[in-house]
């Protein structure tokens, strides 16, 4: 990009890096046993874990996707940043406290618990993988926009090499700081993020005279859309199919956030109830105030920029805030803004590795294929590598989805999740009778139903925005599936339940209930 | 962990009045594990239980009517949506706005509901329940 100063980007970056993975190696003293390497042995605060929990969801599709979706279609975009908040409800009210007084590192503790613990921790272990990989992808691809961007690289190999690096130094996040190392990474990225966006904020703002009415008059003549810009129907809004689209995403938004898995493991770094509790207090705090930041720096960026320049770019959407920060504070604020938008993607892809890596060792390896006998120290061990393969798969997937829209490809995790995992968690936290054919219906009924109508969507093929533009099978004619397979995991898990002969476990029911509200039986405090 | 031998007929007397002082200890089976299934069915549970659902039920179904209307006014009254309501605000962004806002209010009340008369409640039970059952 014009104007970009690749040594003061790349210092900051390098800068960083070196401070991070310092951070990492002093925090990971310990890191042998399994609590340590899963959970940081519990003993984040709720406050600490809130910002980190915040630091784990903002991801690059946050900051970036959603800054550039209100910088290019308004109103419209700013409909993520809306579901993203309310979601947070659920996570508190619903499942926090619960999840952390019933289980110890996975989700796959919580959903087995009182079920046959063999298929139900596969199950669980599979949605886990499909939707951290789904989400991983999302963010590799996002680096590679962002790289584009900031270090003037355009050549598809150049950005592959460094969608490479990312991938490398976020494993060695993992391997050598665990979940204590990686909650640091996301406690020192959310609170920069936090800040910078606050400031360009409040200087934005400032630039307008603190009206936002005024911001808004000046979008709507710089916006080719004119005064239709600050209206709901830019995207969505064209025929009734698109307004379909919509309602099924917005439902994905709200009930997927609180069952994403690396979000839901986040719960265990807590040493109780209460603080879990505490933790998504903080986190919707944050993001709150994260999201009305973007919607500042969504409509500034169009009035300041402008759209045109903003689609043009290298990047794309996804270029909206570092323009806007290049257009009103030069190299310097680039940089700045670059190296906080790259955090994101380092410490959310480290995140999300983490809990894939925890979810094969601790479901798969220890309980499925060991049957719940398995050496604490192999275990960590079956861990590492997995993260290290899974590194790996993420880097290829992000090279394969280097420039598709990053919000786009995120929205599909957090169908995946609200159709594989809420109703399955809902089920099983509230429901008496639902047991294991239950539980396996809803989990892989959601999962499946949701995977099938994604690849036969107009996402895949069929449209010029597509991943294969040249085929045509999209038979399903809605981008987003959620309307669809949210509801059809509820159903399958109902009837699941119901035709099964097998009844649910009346003691196991009893015990998870007292030990989900009380945590009777769980050894926290 | 998995103990879930006969517990409903145990008997409450907590026998002499020697060094077992212990009135909770009918909540715990043989083996010191504690007796869920006498405790789900306990007074204090099930005023736990009951307070628990008396804020989530209707918050949860409150929130999510909001969000509701505001993602189908969106979709299906984009007329409405973009009537200005202060200067070039319009009534969709406030509502958006507004989103946040009844967010941070319901997300303050559970905080302090959960404190006045969930957790103190929580102690009670687990006042049932409590042994050994100290952290190793």
């Amino acid at each position: 990009m014009t104007g970009a100063n690749t040594a003061i980007n790349l210092s900051v970056f390098g800068i960083f890096v070196l401070l991070t993975l310092y951070i990492v190696y002093r925090a990971s003293t310990r890191n042998v046993s399994a609590s340590d390497y899963y959970a940081a042995g519990s003993s984040f605060t709720g406050t600490q874990n809130g910002i980190a929990l915040s630091g784990d969801f903002l991801s690059a599709a946050s900051f970036l996707g959603i800054s550039g979706a209100i910088a290019v279609n308004g109103y419209d975009g700013f409909l993520y940043s809306i579901g993203w908040v309310v979601a947070w409800l659920i996570g508190l009210m619903l499942i926090a406290e619960r999840l952390r007084n019933t289980g110890r590192y996975t989700m796959g503790d919580v959903m087995a618990f009182r079920m046959r613990q063999r298929p139900v921790r596969a199950a669980a272990a599979n949605a886990t993988l499909v939707i951290s990989i789904f989400y991983m992808i999302a963010q590799m691809a996002g680096a590679g926009g962002l790289m584009a961007l900031l270090l003037d690289v355009h050549s598809k190999v150049g950005q592959a090499i460094i969608i490479a690096v990312v991938g490398i130094v976020m494993v060695l996040y993992v391997l050598v700081g665990g979940m204590k190392g990686t909650t640091w990474v996301q406690i020192i990225k959310a609170v920069l993020l936090l800040l910078s966006a606050s400031l360009l904020t409040i200087f934005l703002i400032g630039k307008f005279g603190f009206d936002m009415s005024a911001m808004l008059e000046r979008t709507t003549q710089k916006s080719p859309l004119g005064e239709a810009v600050l209206a709901p129907g830019v995207k969505y809004g064209a025929t009734d199919l698109t307004k379909l689209d919509f309602l099924s995403l917005a439902l994905a938004l709200v009930l997927g956030t609180a069952s994403l898995p690396h979000v839901l493991m986040r719960f265990y770094t807590v040493p109780n109830a209460r603080e879990a509790r505490k933790s998504v207090v903080w986190a919707t705090w944050m993001m709150a105030i994260f999201y009305s930041c973007t919607l500042v720096i969504g409509f500034g960026a169009m009035a300041l920029v402008g759209t045109d320049k903003i689609t043009g770019a290298p990047g794309g959407e996804n270029s909206a805030a570092p323009l806007l920060a290049f257009q009103v504070g030069g190299t310097v604020l680039l940089g700045i803004v670059c190296a906080v938008a790259f955090a994101t993607i380092l410490a959310v892809v480290a995140g999300l590795t983490l809990t894939a890596s925890a979810s094969f060792a601790h479901d798969v390896y220890a309980n499925v294929i060991k049957h719940g006998e398995a050496d604490p120290r192999d275990e960590v061990r079956v861990a590492r590598v997995t993260a290290v393969c899974v590194g790996i798969l993420a880097i290829v997937g992000g090279i394969a989805a280097n420039g598709q829209n990053v919000a786009f490809l995120v929205a599909l995790a957090f169908a995946l999740a609200a159709s594989a995992n809420l109703p399955t968690l809902l089920y099983s936290m509230f429901w008496k009778r639902f047991n294991t054919r239950g539980t396996l219906w809803s989990i892989y009924g959601g999962l499946t139903s949701c995977v099938l109508l994604i690849v036969f969507s107009p996402a895949i093929s069929g449209s010029k925005s597509s991943v294969f533009p040249d085929a045509d099978f999209a038979y399903f004619p809605l981008s987003n599936p959620g309307i669809v397979s949210i509801p059809l995991s509820f159903l399958a898990g109902f009837l699941g339940t119901i035709l099964s002969r097998e009844p649910a476990d009346p003691d196991k029911q009893s015990e998870m209930e007292v030990r989900g509200l009380t945590g009777i039986g769980s050894g926290l405090r | 962990m998995t103990k879930a031998l006969p517990s409903v007929s145990r008997p409450a007397t907590p026998g002499f009045a020697t060094f077992d002082e212990r009135h909770h200890s009918l909540l715990i089976d043989g083996d010191g594990e504690p007796d869920f299934g006498t405790i789900q069915t306990s007074e204090d549970f099930l005023t736990l239980k009951r307070r628990v659902t008396r804020f989530i039920l209707p918050a949860t179904l409150l929130f999510l009517a909001w969000y509701v209307t505001f993602v189908l006014l969106s979709a299906y009254a984009a007329d409405f949506m973009s009537t200005p309501l202060f200067g070039t605000v319009n009534v969709g962004l406030t509502m958006g706005f507004l989103q946040f806002v009844t967010t941070i209010i319901i997300t303050m009340a559970y905080a302090r509901y959960s404190k006045k008369r969930l957790d103190p409640q929580v102690e009670k039970v687990r006042a049932l329940a409590e042994t050994d059952e100290e952290l190793a």
